[in-house]
């Protein structure tokens, strides 16, 4: 088992709670896994990614070898084709369709979405939307990692121990919320696949 | 033992907690902040009593470190790499004086400048001051050759150097903790005129570091962290130093590699094994991760042995960071490409947070700037050097720490009117106060802007040496106190703001002035933080 996975978003976004959800996950299966963070200076606002693997046997590299990764996991959908370039032609997008516009030119967001349709493999959800739905807005980058789940190899539970474990300290509501929008995006990922 | 998800700065981090450290000391810079900030969150530090203090600057923190190891204790001091320069004068001294108590600088480099303004190698470093260097290629070696580092340190009485990169600095993965060790007892040398470099002292201990070189060369033979994988191939021998070892093997199905590898970390070089490689491969490559140091080497001015493949022949790029890519394209072998980016993704650079204090400041200054047009304003590293782009646009320089005051001096006496200074709290007590005492003594006209947000903001708001100390450095350095002014950046005062940075700039001496307000990314955590407190004393 491998899977090679670009998390990708604006900084502050907080791909890094979806990489630590499924890296936690990875160890309570016992799997390899390194992970690739962005720190420091783009952060602030710009765009960030991280290289997350996860694999059965011994990971080498740190960074996932250009056009070899499985996934790309975004929670901003022109983010999502920065790294198109890092994707293997079998490889899944998974974003959510909700635009994040701190920049001057970012373009319709219907030729963003039009762009990531011509891929061949793809899904897009509006996660705010189901977020919000479910509770709160705070939840959608739960649904986008729900949304991954059924690509990841892992299973769901390890991935909801993972959520039990990291939100705990923010009680159960929280948590609750959370697992709630992992579910539901899952099941839209499931429907859509 | 145990094995923890940790960043390769929070392997190290542990890894010095657990080999008996006694203070760390260090000054923000990415990607080596988070040494620090983990042993100041560890409960395990705080019981064992380990000091950890942000320092004023990388040289302060080094001398620190240093005196903690005469005192025989050991001391890790963390910088990034262009801390490093900063701090070399402490750093090539502190070879000849040699170590006490084991002494561990890690120096992190940042090739490709994620968040630096040049990709210098450390291990040049090392080399100059004839101390060896540690290059880990995964987080668990960078755990286990702390330990190492602190063994050779004391037992060669040199400080030793750790080198990490960026990649390694802020990569996750599983880490092996071995058994942790008490921290040394205070014991002073056992020469006290060890660390005196007097002339006639330092010549005998360079000549005893000198001595030292084949005992260090030896130690990287036998101590593991070099190692000779052979391999029926020898159409080409590859030498991978660090992280570049992992972008070979990542290359080849089971990491096997055909051709004989010498996976370098520790330096001096073992030459038995280079000469080894060499006689036994037709050709040879080095993989390094920043500047050809082995390359250059091994090439020679005159490059007429042996083919040497590598960044100065254009097999690999000549700059930036190494990728499983780029080794895969220098050794000829197929790579995949994945689809273009479509033209519509436009660039997302990093920029000032909503609400921050330097987005007031700058406007004003703009403003005031205005009659006398663009490119008078020098400035700093910090958040701030980001009001270089659009839509501000304010600053026009950005060297070193400490630089904006300084250049402004030197434009003001080459005739530049008015010359501008922007630099922030932190930045400031690193490396601006001397500038200061500069401009002061020189009665330069210039207006020093002292951008205070109260912390050392870009790389995650660290407590700033310079808090609730600004004016006071000011006027203790000698300006005067009608030119000192402290204004508050917010959209409601910005023509009071205009007038007064506009007087100043008339004026034909040292002026400051200290737009402060709280960094809006500290003041979010406090206040979460609040809540967070109140909502657990509510509970119970």
């Amino acid at each position: 088992m491998k899977k090679d996975i670009i998390l990708a978003g604006v900084g502050g976004q907080g791909i890094l709670s979806i990489a630590a959800c499924i890296g936690m996950a990875a160890l309570e299966e016992n799997l390899f896994l390194k992970q690739a963070e962005v720190h420091g200076m783009s952060q602030r606002g710009g765009a960030v990614q991280s290289h997350l693997r996860i694999s059965s046997e011994e990971i080498a590299s740190d960074l996932i070898p250009v056009g070899k990764a499985d996934i790309i996991i975004a929670v901003e959908p022109m983010e999502s084709l920065r790294y198109l370039s890092m994707l293997h032609p079998s490889g899944w997008i998974i974003t959510s369709i909700n635009p994040f516009n701190n920049i001057r030119d970012y373009p319709e967001i219907e030729q963003v979405l039009k762009e990531i349709w011509k891929q061949p493999h793809y899904i897009t959800l509006d996660a705010d939307g189901i977020a919000k739905d479910k509770g709160s807005i705070k939840a959608a980058n739960m649904v986008v990692l729900g949304a991954a789940v059924p690509f990841l190899e892992l299973k769901p539970e390890s991935i909801e121990t993972a959520i039990r474990k990291i939100f705990g300290n923010k009680g159960d509501d929280i948590v609750k919320l959370n697992l709630l929008a992992l579910k539901t995006g899952r099941e839209y990922a499931i429907k859509n696949m | 033992m145990e094995k923890l998800l940790l960043l390769g700065d929070e392997a190290i981090a542990q890894a010095a907690i657990d080999a008996g450290l006694s203070g760390i000391y260090a000054y923000p810079g990415t990607p080596s902040t988070e040494i620090m900030e983990y042993v100041q969150a560890s409960r395990e530090a705080k019981e064992k009593n380990i000091r950890s203090l942000w320092s004023a600057n990388e040289k302060t923190a080094m001398e620190t470190a240093l005196g903690m190891s005469y005192a025989g204790k050991r001391a890790m001091v963390c910088m990034k790499h262009v801390g490093l320069n900063v701090a070399a004068d402490a750093f090539i001294n502190a070879a000849i004086t040699g170590a006490n108590g084991g002494l561990v600088v890690v120096a992190a480099d940042d090739p490709s400048m994620h968040s630096s303004q040049n990709e210098q190698d450390s291990r040049f470093y090392g080399k100059f001051a004839f101390v060896p260097v540690l290059e880990p290629s995964s987080q668990q070696e960078a755990y286990d050759m702390v330990h190492y580092a602190f063994d050779l340190s004391e037992k060669m009485m040199v400080p030793v150097m750790l080198r990490i990169t960026t990649r390694l600095a802020h990569s996750r993965t599983g880490v092996k903790r071995l058994a942790s060790r008490s921290q040394n007892k205070l014991s002073l040398p056992g020469n006290l005129r060890q660390f005196v470099l007097l002339p006639a002292i330092a010549r005998k201990q360079y000549r005893e570091l000198l001595g030292k070189q084949p005992k260090l060369e030896s130690a990287s033979a036998e101590s593991g962290f070099n190692t000779y994988f052979d391999a029926p191939d020898k159409s080409t021998g590859i030498i991978a130093c660090g992280l570049a070892f992992n972008y070979l093997i990542e290359n080849f199905p089971g990491h096997k590699v055909p051709y004989p590898v010498l996976k370098i970390g520790q330096y001096p070089v073992p030459l038995e094994m280079v000469n080894r490689l060499y006689e036994s491969c037709e050709k040879i490559m080095v993989l390094e991760d920043g500047y050809p140091i082995l390359e250059e080497l091994l090439r020679g001015m005159l490059n007429k042995g042996k083919i040497i493949h590598g960044r100065l022949d254009g097999t690999l790029p000549r700059d930036g960071e190494l990728s499983p890519a780029t080794v895969a394209a220098g050794l000829g072998l197929p790579t995949e490409n994945g689809s273009i980016t479509p033209s519509i993704v436009k660039n997302r650079p990093p920029k000032l947070c909503d609400g921050c204090s330097h987005n007031d400041a700058f406007q004003a200054l703009n403003e005031a700037m205005l009659e006398y047009g663009r490119g008078r304003v020098f400035s700093d590293i910090g958040c701030y050097t980001l009001s270089a782009l659009e839509p501000l646009e304010a600053i026009n320089s950005c060297v070193d720490m400490g630089a904006s005051i300084t250049m402004a001096i030197g434009a003001a006496d080459a005739g530049l009117v008015p010359a501008v200074a922007a630099i922030g709290d932190s930045t400031f007590t690193h490396s601006g106060i001397t500038g200061l005492l500069d401009a002061v003594n020189n009665n330069s006209p210039i207006t020093i802007l002292i951008l205070d947000n109260s912390t050392t903001g870009m790389t995650g708001g660290q407590t700033s040496s310079a808090y609730g100390k600004v004016e006071d450095i000011c006027r203790g350095v000698g300006v005067s106190e009608e030119h000192i002014h402290i204004i508050k950046p917010l959209r409601k005062n910005f023509e009071e703001n205009i007038e007064i940075i506009k007087k100043e700039l008339a004026y034909k001496g040292v002026s400051v002035i200290i737009p402060r307000r709280e960094c809006i990314q500290t003041l979010n955590r406090k206040m979460r933080q609040k809540i967070k407190v109140k909502e657990m004393e509510n509970n119970g």
